[in-house]
């Protein structure tokens, strides 16, 4: 290279300065292009987004939150099943003919794929279960509450 | 780390060092797989399912490690101009590849029983996706790189700016919603019950071990070929000579 710069500065000092400017540009690019996407790149609209902003009517859109413990019915014909999601905040009732996976259950997380109704029923065409962080033996489950907290705070 | 730039004491260092990651490598991470496939505890909800993070999780770990050693390199390489580093860039390049390919294949694995789907584009695999086509197009420039005699700085560059994409993996379950589950392990802290997470970090650290073995072993088969090719390229050239001064006299 042959730039001009005053002998006193290293040519190994500057490509370094060089490369650490080029590298700061390079990750406020990544993160300015992360913060666009940052609501587009979701893969699901929780309950409390569907209910501030409802979907168009037979827009196909993913509803993902936590399954109500005791809102899983199983309707006469054996194979459409109703519940709610939730998120703490708002809840949207689901109803889904099909194959449940096997995650599937209540006061667990999962992911449904389908269209809002006008009644604001949400029908699935599919329904994926979301695995949450927590590894938990087999064992653990049989214990009671207050031990399983012990166990858990003891891992943590 | 000058003292490196010659490759006879590399290789001298290397020769010695290769065994000592590559065997306890494969010793620690055959006793964490077994222990992990045969005695681990089924888990509450997935049941065997789980087993496959013992080879998912440190899977992931090195595709990203991979691509940080590229990247680490590339910036020795541009700055310091050190001669092993492009060296280094290129040998971790195959490796981490692999590894990126198995956390994919793993995860999708264990997708279709745990989630009920092989694939779904949410922001983790698309980005580790992203990950695996970012390797392909490293190792492909390395390589136009080093048969057409180029320098090598374009594919160094490339490994910097590609290093962007590592943060957002990391990020990308805290970011956005994404079928994928959130970090389990974070600072100082652990979701993962501790019979599970011991065989995690020691398999981790085996496959960590055996992924700096294959790197250098990669390293001196890199060197040994240019040496062998720079020989040949001598050879080649006195023969030239020789037979100029011969013409001459014919």
């Amino acid at each position: 290279m042959a730039t001009v710069h005053s002998p006193r500065i290293k040519a190994k000092h500057q490509r370094l300065v060089l490369l650490v400017i080029a590298l700061a540009v390079v990750l406020l690019a990544g993160l300015l292009a992360a913060w666009a996407l940052r609501s587009q790149a979701s893969y699901f609209y929780v309950p409390s987004e569907i209910v501030a902003k409802p979907p168009e009517a037979d827009r196909f859109v993913r509803l993902g939150g936590m399954v109500e413990k005791g809102s899983l019915k199983t309707a006469p014909d054996g194979v459409t099943i109703r519940f709610v999601v939730g998120d703490g905040k708002s809840r949207v009732p689901v109803s889904f003919s099909g194959i449940v996976p096997s995650l599937f259950v209540e006061g667990s997380g999962v992911v449904a794929e389908g269209r809002m109704q006008p009644g604001g029923t949400f029908k699935a065409d599919n329904l994926l279960a979301k695995h949450d962080e927590n590894y938990v033996p087999r064992e653990m489950q049989n214990m009671t509450q207050a031990q399983a907290r012990k166990v858990v705070a003891e891992t943590q | 780390m000058h003292g490196f730039a010659n490759p006879a004491r590399f290789l001298r260092l290397a020769r010695w060092l290769t065994p000592l990651c590559l065997l306890p490598g494969i010793a620690i991470a055959a006793v964490a797989l077994a222990y992990g496939l045969i005695w681990a505890p089924a888990d509450r909800l997935m049941g065997d399912t789980v087993r496959i993070l013992f080879l998912h999780v440190p899977a992931a770990w090195l595709g990203m490690a991979g691509w940080m050693t590229i990247a680490g390199a590339s910036v020795t390489e541009l700055v310091w101009r050190h001669p092993l580093a492009a060296i280094a860039a290129r040998a971790a390049a195959v490796p981490g590849a692999v590894f990126t390919a198995l956390c994919l294949a793993t995860g999708s694995i264990w997708g279709r029983p745990t989630w009920g789907t092989w694939w779904v584009w949410d922001g983790r695999l698309t980005s580790m996706l992203v990950l695996l086509f970012l390797y392909f197009g490293y190792i492909a420039l390395s390589d136009v790189a080093r048969r057409d005699g180029g320098n090598g700085r374009v594919a160094a560059i490339f490994g910097i700016v590609g290093a962007i994409n590592v943060p957002i993996i990391n990020r990308s379950v805290v970011w956005w919603n994404s079928l994928h589950q959130p970090p389990s392990i974070t600072m100082g802290k652990s979701a993962i019950d501790a019979a599970f997470l011991w065989p995690l970090l020691a398999a981790a650290f085996g496959f960590t071990l055996i992924f700096a073995g294959v790197v250098l072993m990669r390293m001196r088969a890199i060197l040994a070929e240019a040496q062998a090719e720079a020989r040949l390229r001598r050879k080649a050239f006195a023969a030239d000579e020789a037979a100029e001064a011969f013409g001459g006299f014919a």
